[in-house]
């Protein structure tokens, strides 16, 4: 096996980048989302809920099509950017990001929200009359105590993101430095019949992913166990 | 005082408390049978039901006013549930300390200092740095308290807190309780269904059926009622006032004031209360002279105040002892009516001294 080329390690950074990026924007925006959908009585709950898990069932070229028609030239968010003399997002690294912070969302959403509803509401209460108030019972309470289901977002999240491929193509296409991702470079070095390069690259991408998931288990059996309720 | 007026509808459950006051003193019992709302309740006087309507007031304070309400953790209220609800990422000490670090500067005081002496005081000071999960029932919920008074609360609650422990641990808890709730002078709303449970701490009983507080009475007028919810399959029951006393007289306690003296045969292991006795009427027997060959070695003289009829042919005797306290007697109409007992009459109030053991 030949050293990587500058061109590849620089799909790799990218997307790590890109899957860093996302699962650190996912962890802020879905945390309230996720307590929200697991403790609502809201009427709204059930379809706010199947709006975020739609990636699950969409082919990720719809969810792209769509993405490509609002973030680009005449959509409403590309072109109001063009209107305030900024660029639109198609094409482009920002694109993708907001690509894959929706398509990644049901993987955060979902550990999160089963996470916090698991948490015994009796617990809060006695934070609460030890003079925590919601801040503070969220941050001392509901995130320890969810820490396992963090882990989990934080890991699935990561590698959902690395392996995504559909959403990226539709609306990024395959600039270097900006939107070309390994998953999209191993697709345009088989195109290019440059099937070395495709080796090296398909090899990273499956053994970051099983040690990812084994990781994932190892960990998550260690630090369940003293926080399974008796 | 502690008084309102409190609504919550809860799925199928309405409580409608009806307006009540009693004195922010002392132990005040929620006491019902399963289902009647005195958790509800304990949870709509806490303000954790965020659904809670009326009014309430705490020693002058407005806490609760239609749909406005004072904040949970502004209300200064301990609360130990009936699983004790520990935070189960922390050890001992985390718990303890996640109630004393939260405290106003201004709440600070000297009957309840650190967490070393709280946890010495209620029996966890080697615990401390264990995990709460490896706690027995009894520990945790030693933890739980100790955890509540270190938030230095106006008011403590607890929900049933022994129902889940075995008797030996239940009754080492009645005495810790009983014990702080004396000595911190902190008043206590404490649920139980467990008449002996309110027999043994009540100052107070708030009687509940049907979501709603049906009476509140002090101890003795709740147990002077022949047909009081408080007595069970066991019958009716007397509680005595008096301290425990040492006694020269082997395998013997004695129990008393300055003018009653009785002793008691207690069981291996059992952690008596030492201001309180605990007599069922049925084990009391009564004679119109002082017999003088019996093996009953408390013979009390008593002055019946009155007789009532509880059915299937028994008769419950309400007498006077020396020092003015009840006590009650359930014998036989036949044995009555041999005796010719009568309101005003004096004889002798007869009890085993092995009867008398909690």
């Amino acid at each position: 096996m030949t050293t990587l080329t500058p061109g590849e390690w620089q799909a790799i950074w990218l997307t790590a980048k890109l899957a860093g990026l996302t699962t650190l924007i996912l962890l802020i925006v879905s945390a309230p989302l996720a307590w929200w959908l697991a403790h609502s009585t809201s009427r709204l709950a059930n379809p706010v809920a199947a709006l975020v898990s739609l990636p699950l069932v969409l082919p990720p070229t719809v969810i792209g099509f769509y993405l490509l028609i609002v973030l680009g030239p005449q959509g409403a968010v590309g072109g109001t950017l063009e209107d305030l003399g900024l660029h639109h997002l198609a094409f482009s690294f920002w694109g993708i990001l907001i690509g894959s912070v929706i398509y990644s969302m049901p993987f955060t959403v979902q550990p999160l929200r089963e996470a916090f509803a698991t948490i015994d509401s009796r617990l809060l209460d006695a934070a609460a009359t030890l003079r925590a108030g919601a801040l503070d019972r969220f941050f001392n309470l509901v995130l320890p105590l969810s820490r396992s289901g963090i882990l989990t977002a934080v890991v699935i999240t990561f590698a959902h993101t690395v392996g995504e491929f559909g959403v990226i193509a539709m609306l990024g296409g395959s600039i270097p430095g900006e939107t070309r991702v390994v998953s999209i470079a191993i697709y345009d070095l088989t195109q290019a019949l440059e099937y070395g390069a495709a080796h090296r690259l398909s090899a990273i991408l499956l053994g970051f992913s099983f040690v990812t998931l084994l990781l994932f288990y190892a960990i998550n059996q260690r630090v369940m166990s003293p926080l399974k309720p008796r | 005082m502690i008084e309102g007026n409190l609504t919550l509808t809860k799925g199928n459950f309405e409580l409608q408390s009806g307006t009540f006051a009693f004195p922010a003193k002392g132990v005040s019992v929620l006491f019902g049978r399963s289902g009647c709302g005195k958790s509800t309740l304990l949870r709509a006087i806490t303000g954790l039901d965020a659904g809670t309507r009326g009014h309430l007031s705490f020693k002058g304070q407005r806490w609760q006013d239609a749909a406005w309400h004072l904040p949970v953790p502004q209300r200064d209220i301990g609360f130990v549930f009936q699983d004790a609800a520990l935070f189960p990422h922390l050890s001992v000490r985390g718990n303890l300390a996640f109630a004393a670090r939260r405290v106003p500067s201004g709440r600070a005081d000297d009957a309840i200092d650190s967490i070393a002496s709280t946890a010495s005081r209620v029996g966890v000071a080697d615990l401390l740095d264990q995990s709460v999960t490896t706690l027995s029932g009894g520990q945790r919920q030693r933890v739980a308290i100790g955890r509540a008074l270190l938030s230095r609360p106006r008011l403590l609650c607890m929900d049933e807190p022994l129902s889940a422990l075995d008797w030996r641990a239940k009754a080492e808890l009645l005495a810790l309780i009983d014990t702080l709730a004396r000595e911190t002078c902190i008043p206590v709303l404490f649920i139980t269904h467990s008449p002996l449970e309110v027999e043994r701490l009540a100052d107070r009983v708030i009687f509940m059926a049907d979501g709603r507080i049906e009476r509140i009475d002090s101890l003795p007028d709740a147990l002077a009622r022949p047909d009081s919810p408080l007595f069970d399959e066991e019958g009716p029951v007397s509680v005595l006032q008096g301290s425990l006393q040492a006694s020269d007289e082997p395998g013997l306690a004695a129990f008393g004031n300055d003018t009653l003296r009785l002793r008691l045969s207690l069981a291996a292991g059992a952690t008596p209360s030492a201001t309180r006795l605990r007599v069922l009427a049925r084990d009391v027997s009564l004679d119109t002279v002082q017999p003088q060959c019996v093996s009953i070695l408390n013979q009390l003289p008593i002055t019946i105040t009155a007789l009532h009829n509880t059915g299937q042919d028994r008769v419950t005797v309400v007498c006077h002892l020396a020092d003015g306290q009840p006590l009650m007697a359930e014998i036989t109409r036949y044995s009555c009516q041999a005796l010719a007992l009568t309101r005003g009459m004096r004889a002798f109030a007869l009890i085993k001294s092995v009867a008398l053991m909690e």
